[in-house]
């Protein structure tokens, strides 16, 4: 750990994820090399090892998911981390991960896609993946956190809710998010989800597996499966207990939305304007409302941290609230999809500022937008 | 003394999906009785699979079963043997999981030499999927997708396996089930990564295309090509055609096993941190006391 003094600490967003994941009681990590997510494997390459954790880079991006799937059902709580064509190829596994029900956390430091794209720069263009990329119906959890404190809290949550909800979590964040260096002061225990041992889960969220709960090597002989399975793990093509298992799937994260639901508001009170966000461009959101309000006009900002299942009746009470939303994010407009979809044709004014070059939204671009929809109210 | 069967199967998941006549029962019989003579407990065993037909093979056996994605099971396999290295992880593939779409996770276990058992069994076709060729369909032999006949050379899976840094490989087939235990007995207790391909019949997606559509026919063909390993050096090129080597083709125990070198490397991890944390309490000891007289606080 570099820079450690009194609780403060002064790492970049991938060493955040990396130490939060201990700290959340990660024991095994396997990777495959992919920029910007690299340095989350090489400080676990470092730390696991100290800690009794195992740590394994394996052949290929697919092999990885495989591993971090095989670890966790042999007890371990597992994490993987990636980009964009990483996370392409993760797919099929992170799919068998929700069907089989099994606790794993995976990290996507988005770039610029699609293909290769821009290795080294920005994007959030993956976030409709997170949600749909596996094929199938199911549900899926996934955490956009953005500043220091904030992304090392939610790394610690994603282990507790993969536990809980019996489910992958996915963690998006982007390239500049990994790469800045920030000073925080760590959060404490208590300032954090439950950190527990899987045993704990059993008594808290057995009803959220559809399988036997158990893991390997507990005495249980327990069969998993990615075909579609009765409540002993057995494959069926019965479609009674196929649709129920799926609705399983989706409501035992869909019912529990609101508490798994983290949004940041500010300003909104008395907005007419709403900025909504997630991520990078939740910082010039910031820079601009606070311009925005010297000069009088009455704007906030709701950004998300949960962005899947994603916060629809809050954003619909948003919408409700305010003349006009602007959806600032480094994509073609994947979040004001959403926020459009949450509206339900309500009739207010949704402007999209959307950058895809691998440079920041700036704090100005926001700004304009801002000043623009307040001319027209 | 009978073999219990009854303790090693689970018997409320039959009757099993295979065609009458199949190899992979033959191949599964073997394994289970291997895995009693080894003195295993079930609950240690930690038995996975891809997809295809030899992949439902877990489904079948009361012990920790795994039935993972397509070519992928070695990775699981990976991380779960990683996870509790103390537990015995036998996985078992197809020839088209093991050596197509696996075929890259196949080359790296072998690499990393983790001790895992895979057993192959290769009857030389897709056969879930309808009768594709395979990595390893003979060239000249007809498949649902070579209707003029495969033009693709095969693998070799043992001098595959053997190149890529498997400590142990064995081949057997299934006309000949005591010698198949005894090859894969002896991956079984091997340290290190072992494979034991089983050469074995799909009468009905190969054998009925390539003139053997008769289970126990072909079963006899796939027999009489197995040569003895005293004697596979003895034939010429010519004689080897079409024909295999059998046993023990090769083991080793020189090469060290994964998980014992990550354990060795995480305790040389974990004393660097006791050093240097006994350094910093000894550096702290020496220090001067700097403590103003009247003892108050510095605020920063």
């Amino acid at each position: 750990m570099s820079g450690n003094t009194n609780g403060r600490v002064f790492w970049a967003g991938n060493e955040i994820i990396a130490e939060a994941a201990l700290r959340a009681g990660c024991n095994f990590y396997g990777g495959y090399p992919i920029t910007p997510s690299s340095e989350i494997a090489a400080h676990l390459s470092l730390r696991l090892p100290q800690v009794g954790g195992a740590f394994i880079q394996m052949e290929d991006e697919i092999a990885a998911m495989g591993a971090v799937i095989g670890a966790a059902l042999g007890g371990a709580k597992a994490l993987t981390a990636t980009s964009g064509p990483g996370f392409s190829l993760k797919q099929e596994n992170i799919g068998y991960a929700v069907m089989s029900e099994t606790p794993c956390v995976i990290v996507n430091v988005q770039r610029g896609g699609p293909s290769t794209g821009l290795p080294t720069a920005p994007a959030q263009s993956d976030i409709m993946q997170a949600r749909w990329g596996t094929h199938g119906d199911h549900s899926i959890i996934c955490l956009t956190p953005l500043y220091p404190r904030e992304v090392y809290s939610e790394t610690v949550r994603a282990f507790h809710l993969s536990e809980m909800y019996r489910t992958p979590v996915i963690i998006m964040i982007d390239e500049i998010i990994g790469h800045t260096t920030e000073s925080f002061a760590v959060p404490s225990d208590s300032e954090l989800a439950p950190i527990q041992p899987r045993s704990w889960y059993e008594k808290h969220a057995a009803q959220n597996s559809w399988r036997p709960f158990h893991d390997f090597y507990q005495g249980k002989h327990i069969h998993i499966t990615g075909l579609s399975h009765t409540q002993k793990g057995f494959a069926t093509t019965q479609p009674e207990v196929v649709h129920a298992s799926l609705m399983h799937l989706v409501n035992k994260i869909e019912d529990d939305q609101p508490k798994i639901e983290l949004n940041e508001e500010y300003m909104l009170d008395d907005a007419e304007i709403a900025v909504v966000s997630f991520g990078s461009p939740g910082r010039a959101a910031r820079a601009a409302i606070d311009q925005a309000r010297k000069q009088g006009i009455k704007v906030g900002s709701f950004r998300l941290l949960t962005f899947w299942p994603f916060p629809t009746a809050r954003v619909r009470k948003l919408v409700d609230d305010v003349k006009a939303v602007i959806v600032p994010e480094m994509n073609m407009g994947m979040l004001r999809g959403e926020v459009e979809r949450a509206a339900m044709r309500r009739d207010v004014q949704l402007v999209g500022v959307n950058r895809m070059g691998g440079v920041p939204i700036e704090p100005q671009e926001i700004l304009d937008a801002i000043m623009e929809v307040k001319r027209g109210l | 003394m009978a073999f219990d069967y009854a303790t090693w199967l689970r018997p409320e998941m039959m009757p099993h999906i295979w065609c009458p006549g199949c190899g992979i029962g033959i191949v599964l019989k073997s394994l289970v009785r291997s895995m009693d003579a080894c003195g295993w407990d079930q609950d240690t065993i930690g038995f996975v699979s891809g997809i295809g037909c030899t992949s439902r093979a877990p489904g079948y056996v009361d012990m920790n079963t795994l039935h993972t994605t397509h070519g992928r099971a070695l990775t699981f396999a990976t991380g779960l043997k990683m996870a509790k290295p103390s537990s015995n992880v036998v996985v078992m593939a197809g020839d088209g999981d093991s050596a197509a779409i696996g075929g890259n996770h196949l080359i790296h276990a072998c690499r990393r030499n983790i001790d895992i058992t895979l057993i192959i069994v290769n009857n030389e076709i897709y056969g879930m999927t309808g009768g594709q060729f395979s990595p390893t369909t003979p060239t000249g032999s007809r498949a649902a997708t070579a209707p003029y006949g495969n033009i693709d050379p095969g693998f070799d899976l043992c001098n595959l396996t053997i190149a890529a840094g498997a400590t142990y490989v064995a081949r057997g087939h299934v006309g000949n089930g005591v010698f198949l235990e005894r090859l894969i007995k002896g991956a079984l207790q091997h340290k290190g990564f072992s494979v034991v391909e089983v050469m074995s019949n799909c009468h009905t997606q190969f054998g009925r295309r390539n003139k053997h559509p008769d289970p126990s026919e072909l079963v006899t063909f796939i027999a009489s090509n197995a040569v003895a390993l005293s004697q596979w050096n003895k034939l010429t090129d010519e004689e080897k055609e079409g024909k295999y080597p059998i046993g023990v083709l090769h083991k080793v125990a020189n090469r060290p096993e994964y998980c014992e070198s990550y354990h060795r490397m995480s305790e040389h991890a974990q004393q660097r941190v006791r050093d240097a944390a006994r350094k910093i309490a000894e550096a702290e000891s020496m220090k001067p006391k700097t403590e103003p007289a009247g003892g108050h606080q510095i605020e920063d």
